[in-house]
């Protein structure tokens, strides 16, 4: 059995037959190829597949492909400028050292880009809070929490959207 | 030209990262792939009568279905026994690749699926019917050896696999019985799941047209594996089985080893007509079938003087090993653990009885640290105990026992120096003072009286603790690990090719493998520092077999220092090669060329120079080179270390307990380590950050629980509280930096630094937090619950 779902994939729409209980993150990965977003676990815990819903975070395990159906998916893929350069996050990553293995990056990078959307200036707790839901087994967080701050200042100072 | 050497730089891998480019195992996708599950034991201990594959073969996309009995292959090779050469007795039982006769922990794989899609591949599982018979299961090691315990293995009596000892047994038994006080303890050193954020998984692939095979697997040692996975367990010699390691997404040791799945995915891929098979494990099977960490029950006598000065240290550890062995599992708890139980301190009489024991638990190996963290935390408590029963300050108890700056070179009693077969590693340097006095100016240890009673004040309890570590790592001198590690003559040097192009592009490849660490970065700034070119034109190449010199791959924070001095020979090689061609172009002599940078000039002639882009150009062409000069500028040189390194520092812990739920806050952590010179001190800080965090782990959050029956309780990522960043301090890093004699970078290694040293900091911490109430020890993790129903008993209330 499969249904039929359509929905904006950054930026393109995309139609897909789908089983039922396929998820989110199976059809990004496996159907869409958009392989930057990864699976650490099967219980929702790690966010290494959090991508955008809608603008908002979500943890792309925890979402049915067929709950997407009309809706909008940001991924990583889709949050990095199409010229060649880099989101002002990733940016932030990479100058502040925030990734080791690499392989939550991708979702702390998402849950970052939704944190700075709803608070543009966090303090050192608003950030830790922030992305608790999202585990790094590398870097203790620290330069993780540092990216993010760089990040919040930047887009700050050139007034530009998470 | 900047030299990059010992600076900040941004990392080259960083930008396939950060944009979701990075190509992880499970990110690979080969034409025809088909997909493999496992099946395996819901029971700990079972007799496995019968496996009836006959309604999962009728399932949809179906392609194959494997047990036991169809597997040619032998048990998986177990590489490292306790004693090695000494001949001591091993009683070695390892995994098969399918069980055959019967499981011993839940994790164990039964039968394999191999099907069009991953779905269909997992719901043919449940097609298969297996008849198991269970049997008794003991889960703990120590009581895994008492009469009447459940028996895994005929070979095995008491379930014991070894029992290996150290050290001077009468003199140290001497040392006890005249000691002016001796304190006891028993500790827990509780059961880790390694969790690096990406799971492991493999990709077979049999080339019927050239009978070859290829497996893309998440691992650290790609070389070691063909060895292991191809000659050891399938008899396929090396140049049939190519083994590549894509980005590899953490590791901290469980991705060292042999696994079944590996040779199970090339079994797979040739039955089903050379389809390449891929099989990815899920989280809760990575917390079944991929290695745990730590687990020792120890019996600790310590003995001092009243003045703090401990003479002889005794120990007797319990070590949980599983239900088989893994690759390296003995070699851990007794030459990793064992031979560094004295840490930085001059005890002169160490004696430590290790018991290596079989558990219907999933087996354990190498975690990061491997065996140090367990002897920091033996030690570390040691100094506090002492300290707490003499009323002594416990940097002051330290500082009492420390090895002089002067007493290096320097063999412990523990046996470093008297490892099997005669070959000797020794403590080459240290200086502990200077970091123990700046961690504790920099934590305002003097002023922690006052702290405390400003927190009491609060209604928490604030405890400060110390780790004043040391340890071994840059493993090893291949005659020390070769004579430890008798059993497939392991040895530990690493290799590296340069190669300097047409182009003038250098490609370095390497048989280290990355997980995190930066390798493409590091090696890069080595090479441009040591040739003299810029760093973008200097590409690092690794994790493939087949274009890469054998490597003993990457762990026990060894790359900087032995891989990447193969580098730093390998560079002067080609430094060599191109003074003679420089000379042939420059019609000098070769002493009369001097190099400066990527300049090869005419001493007395300055303006006669070529540089090594020019003279790469040349000879790599090769249409003038003189008689007798091989083409291009290609060197390889191989490294054997001649001693371990060791890094050291102080780490000091402040912890605050809110009485009244027992719940724990780390609220400031200060780490002054040593690591020796640094060739890019942003990586090295972020290997201690992450290091420490997961020592900070284990002491507040983490440990993998099972019922007596040997289920794993703490099965999932719901039920094993990894560190958060919510729950972690800013950690304040400071350093001293004592160069290590051993390589020309001076490097140590900072792999596990932090996770050696951050674990008993803040055990220590908590304890000392405790002790205004009676408590003088509590084990491991210190949860909310642990810790409230310690203060509740230490009140007289009910816990």
């Amino acid at each position: 059995m499969v249904e039929h779902i359509s929905l904006v994939v950054n930026g393109a729409r995309r139609e897909l037959d789908v089983e039922p209980r396929r998820l989110l993150v199976q059809v990004l990965r496996e159907d869409l190829d958009l392989t930057g977003t990864h699976v650490g676990c099967e219980t929702s815990q790690c966010g290494a597949c959090t991508v955008h819903l809608d603008g908002r975070a979500v943890k792309s395990c925890a979402v049915l492909a067929v709950q997407a159906d009309g809706h909008e998916v940001l991924t990583i893929e889709g949050l990095t400028p199409p010229d060649g350069g880099l989101h002002p996050i990733q940016e932030a990553f990479r100058d502040q050292h925030g990734l080791q293995c690499g392989f939550c990056t991708p979702g702390m990078i998402m849950v970052a880009a939704d944190l700075l959307a709803r608070n543009a200036d966090p303090t050192e707790a608003d950030i830790r809070h922030g992305i608790e839901g999202n585990l790094c087994r590398c870097t203790g967080y620290q330069n993780i929490v540092g990216a993010i701050e760089q990040a919040a200042g930047e887009m700050r100072s050139s007034g530009s959207p998470a | 030209m900047t030299d990059v050497l010992g600076a900040p730089v941004k990392r080259t891998e960083d930008r396939r990262f950060i944009t979701g480019e990075g190509r992880y195992l499970d990110d690979i996708k080969l034409p025809s792939m088909a997909h493999l599950a496992i099946l395996r034991s819901p029971y700990a201990h079972a007799n496995v009568r019968s496996v009836d594959t006959t309604a999962a073969r009728a399932m949809p996309g179906v392609l194959a279905v494997f047990t036991g009995a169809d597997i040619p292959y032998n048990p998986l090779p177990m590489a490292w026994p306790a004693g090695g050469s000494a001949g001591l007795q091993n009683n070695v039982n390892t995994p098969r690749i399918l069980a055959t006769d019967s499981v011993k922990w839940t994790g164990e794989g039964v039968a394999a699926v191999v099907a069009e899609t991953p779905e269909q591949a997992v719901d043919a599982l449940e097609g298969i019917v297996v008849d198991y018979e269970p049997l008794p299961t003991v889960v703990d090691a120590e009581k895994a050896t008492q009469p009447g315990a459940p028996q895994l293995h005929e070979n095995a009596p008491n379930n014991v696999v070894f029992t290996w000892t150290v050290g001077d047994k009468d003199g140290t038994d001497a040392a006890l019985a005249g000691a002016e006080v001796v304190v006891r303890q028993r500790l827990v050193n509780q059961r880790l799941i390694p969790n690096p954020m990406e799971v492991r998984g493999d990709i077979g692939w049999y080339n019927p047209g050239t009978d070859e095979y290829t497996i893309w697997m998440s691992s650290q040692t790609p070389h070691i594996q063909r060895l292991l996975v191809g000659i050891f367990t399938m008899g396929i010699p090396e140049h049939k089985l190519r083994c590549i390691s894509p980005d590899v997404g953490g590791a901290f040791g469980s991705k060292i080893y042999c696994y079944a799945d590996m040779a199970l995915v090339l079994f797979a891929s040739k039955a089903v007509g050379g389809r390449p098979v891929k099989w990815v494990e899920t989280r809760r099977e990575n917390y079944h079938s991929t290695i745990h960490g730590r687990d020792h029950i120890t019996y600790l006598e310590v003995g001092a003087t009243k003045d703090g000065e401990v003479k002889g240290l005794r120990v007797k550890t319990y070590a949980n090993l599983g239900g088989r062995l893994s690759t390296i599992g003995p070699g851990i708890p007794t030459t990793l653990y064992g031979r560094v139980l004295a840490g930085c301190y001059k005890i002169p009489n160490v004696f430590a009885e290790v018991t290596g024991v079989y558990t219907n638990t999933t087996f354990v190996d190498a975690y990061r640290g491997a065996g140090r963290p367990e002897a920091t935390y033996v030690v570390e408590r040691a100094m506090d105990l002492v300290a707490d029963e003499l009323g002594l300050d416990p940097a002051e108890v330290r500082r009492r026992n420390f090895l002089p700056p002067d007493a290096f070179p320097y063999e412990n009693p523990s046996g470093l120096g008297t490892a099997s077969g005669g070959a000797k590693i020794f403590i080459d340097s240290g200086n502990y003072e200077p970091a123990l006095d700046k961690a504790l100016a920099h934590a305002g240890y003097a002023d922690i009286a006052t702290r405390k009673a400003e927190a009491k004040a609060r209604g928490r309890l604030l405890g400060v603790g110390l780790s004043t570590y040391i340890e071994v790592c840059g493993v090893a001198p291949s005659k020390w690990i070769g004579a430890v590690g008798e059993g497939w003559g392991a040895a530990m040097w690493e290799s590296c090719n340069i190669k300097v192009h047409l182009t003038g592009k250098v490609v370095v490849t390497a048989g280290t493998q990355p997980q995190g660490q930066g390798h493409e970065t590091t090696y890069a700034q080595v090479v441009s520092h040591e040739l003299g070119v810029p760093m973008e034109d200097v590409i690092v190449q690794h994790s493939d077999t087949q274009g890469t010199p054998f490597g003993y791959g990457s762990y026990g924070s060894r790359t900087s220092s032995v891989g990447m001095t193969a580098a730093v020979k390998a560079a002067a090689k080609i430094k060599e090669k191109a003074r003679r061609y420089a000379a042939h172009m420059l019609e000098a002599a070769p002493d009369d060329i001097e190099i400066e940078g990527a300049e090869y000039r005419v001493k007395g002639s300055p303006d006669k120079k070529k540089t090594i882009q020019e003279i790469a150009f040349a000879l790599d062409l090769a249409f003038d080179a003189p008689e007798g000069m091989e083409p291009y500028l290609d060197e390889t040189a191989y490294h054997d270390t001649p001693n371990c390194t060791w890094p050291f520092g102080t780490h000091v812990a402040i912890v605050e307990i809110d009485e009244e739920t027992g719940v724990v806050d780390l609220v400031r952590y200060v780490a002054v380590d040593d690591v020796g010179k640094k060739i890019n001190p942003m990586i090295v800080d972020g290997q201690l950050h992450g290091g420490i965090a997961q020592g900070v782990g284990q002491a507040l959050w983490e440990g993998a629980v099972y019922g007596d029956d040997g289920q794993l309780l703490s099965g999932s990522l719901l039920d094993y509280a990894l560190p958060k960043a919510s729950r972690l301090p800013r950690f304040e890093l400071d350093e001293t930096v004592t160069p290590s004699p051993v390589n020309p970078l001076g490097v140590k290694g900072v792999g596990e630094a932090g996770t050696i040293a951050s674990t008993a900091a803040v055990a220590n911490a908590v304890i000392d937090a405790l002790s205004p109430l009676g408590i003088r020890h509590l084990d491991m993790p210190y949860t909310a619950q642990t810790v409230w129903r310690a203060i509740q008993s230490a009140k007289g209330g009910q816990a």
